[in-house]
């Protein structure tokens, strides 16, 4: 009798247990679009920072469903953190992480407590951030700005997978947590270049890891544990993006998307723009990137249950357009 | 005898020397009406072309790049812009890069063996050299000014 009676407590338990556990299975990746005709006219490069800046909060807000930016800034760090900002500068001045919207990026993060000698901008190389725009500075008492060149390598190799790579100490030491901002642009051999493979700006030896499609590599490098623990948030300067001959910058094949893309899911992030990149193909009568032999497959792999680092499923994507 | 070799020797190194490295192929600062070499010549060579253009080296290594010279101009003092010169193995890996790109939306220019104008962008090839113009803004003058200095740098391909 009492083995009945807990197994009947047991299967009640089980049966409310599991629609919650579904829920929590479905539960659905958001992906904030903000975008304003207004941000960048098509021919000029100049960007109106108030509009960028209004975007950025629009964004932010509906991605932490908040009143305010700055409270929805506050769920992303804590004051005492180290922050870095994780820029895509390979592309020179014309398709590289927009300098206004870090500065953007950096006042909100001041209003959250973050000081500026506790902001670190940092990609690849010191003459990547200065060909985009930036500049390079190391003084401890303002915002920091530097390639890896100059803050270093670890010594010993990190291992995920397919991926055997020196991390840069900017995410290994310097920083607690990382806002990665990669651009909306095509990839020449990756098919499309967004959130997960703007890491590969955070390792010493990227150059390996473009045979087959870069997959599994991408997904790979990800994993690697400074990376997947300290990145937190995902905002895709898709002001100019780029739909054809990247990741270099081609002015031919470039349009003014005039938008930010943001997201938790570097995965769902991804899906979400490779498919406006998809879109922006057929409307220029290209091949789809499949046709191509360049599908971004490591979107899946980063999915699968090996990785488990986002949701490829539309079905799981909340596409928000704010 | 011994005299006639010394004054041999003399007479070779101190004539004219032949025009040679990365900076020969660029024009100098206002060789081209409007336009200002602003900044130093890079070199990148097959080996570390990535740190250049990591993810789009790979298709020039393919095609038997050898190095790329790059230099950064300036249009009327304003305006920005980067000529890209790839020198290939031979002159069938210029014209892979070249045809390899797509024609869409260019229309075809004389500068080079084969030349393509995208607006705010020039290619061509000239022998075994690929050339890349790309400027920052887009602007009516630009593209002309863009085909003046292609074809500043094409009698330098040699």
């Amino acid at each position: 009798m009492h083995d009945r009676a807990t197994s009947r407590r047991d299967l009640l338990k089980a049966c409310l247990a599991a629609p919650l556990q579904a829920a929590a299975f479905q539960s659905k990746s958001r992906v904030v679009i903000a975008r304003d005709s207004l941000l960048r006219s098509s021919g000029s490069s100049v960007v109106d920072s108030t509009r960028l800046l209004k975007a950025l909060d629009r964004a932010m807000q509906s991605l932490y469903d908040c009143d305010s930016p700055l409270e929805a800034w506050k769920r992303v760090v804590k004051p005492g953190e180290v922050v870095g900002l994780k820029v895509n500068c390979l592309a020179g001045r014309g398709n590289s992480t927009s300098v206004l919207l870090v500065e953007a990026l950096c006042e909100r993060l001041q209003q959250a407590g973050i000081p500026k000698k506790n902001i670190v901008i940092w990609d690849r190389l010191n003459r990547d951030l200065e060909s985009a725009g930036y500049r390079v500075a190391a003084h401890p008492d303002r915002i920091r700005c530097v390639g890896n060149d100059t803050s270093g390598y670890e010594d010993e190799l990190a291992i995920y997978g397919s991926a055997g790579s020196l991390l840069s100490t900017a995410i290994t030491r310097v920083c607690d947590a990382v806002i990665n901002l990669p651009v909306l642009k095509d990839h020449g051999i990756a098919g499309v270049t967004l959130a997960l493979k703007n890491m590969f700006g955070a390792i010493h030896n990227p150059n390996k890891y473009h045979v087959n499609v870069g997959d599994p590599y991408v997904a790979d490098v990800y994993m690697l544990p400074p990376i997947r623990q300290k990145v937190r948030l995902h905002i895709c300067d898709a002001i100019t993006a780029q739909y054809e001959g990247g990741p270099s910058y081609m002015p031919q094949w470039t349009w003014p998307y005039n938008g930010l893309i943001v997201a938790r899911d570097p995965v769902a992030l991804d899906y979400t723009g490779w498919q406006i990149i998809e879109q922006k193909r057929s409307e220029k009568g290209m091949k789809a990137l499949k046709e191509l032999r360049r599908e971004p497959t490591y979107i899946a792999t980063a999915a699968d249950t090996q990785h488990r680092l986002g949701t490829n499923d539309p079905r799981r994507i909340e596409r928000v357009e704010v | 005898m011994r005299a006639a070799f010394l004054i041999a020797v003399l007479a070779v190194s101190c004539g004219p020397k032949p025009r040679s490295g990365p900076t020969a192929l660029f024009p100098k600062s206002g060789e081209v009406p409007g336009w200002s070499q602003n900044g130093e010549t890079r070199t990148f060579e097959a080996g570390n072309l990535w740190q250049y253009n990591d993810g789009d080296a790979d298709r020039y290594v393919q095609a038997g790049v050898e190095r790329l010279l790059t230099a950064d101009y300036r249009y009327q003092g304003k305006t920005d812009a980067v000529a890209d010169i790839y020198i290939m193995k031979n002159a069938a890996g210029a014209k892979t890069i070249l045809e390899s790109e797509s024609e869409v939306g260019s229309q075809t220019v004389r500068v080079g063996t084969a030349g393509r104008l995208y607006g705010t962008s020039v290619t061509f090839r000239q022998g075994r050299y690929f050339v890349r113009l790309v400027v920052y803004e887009e602007a009516p003058e630009m593209s002309q000014a863009l085909v003046e200095l292609g074809r500043g740098i094409q009698p330098k391909l040699r």
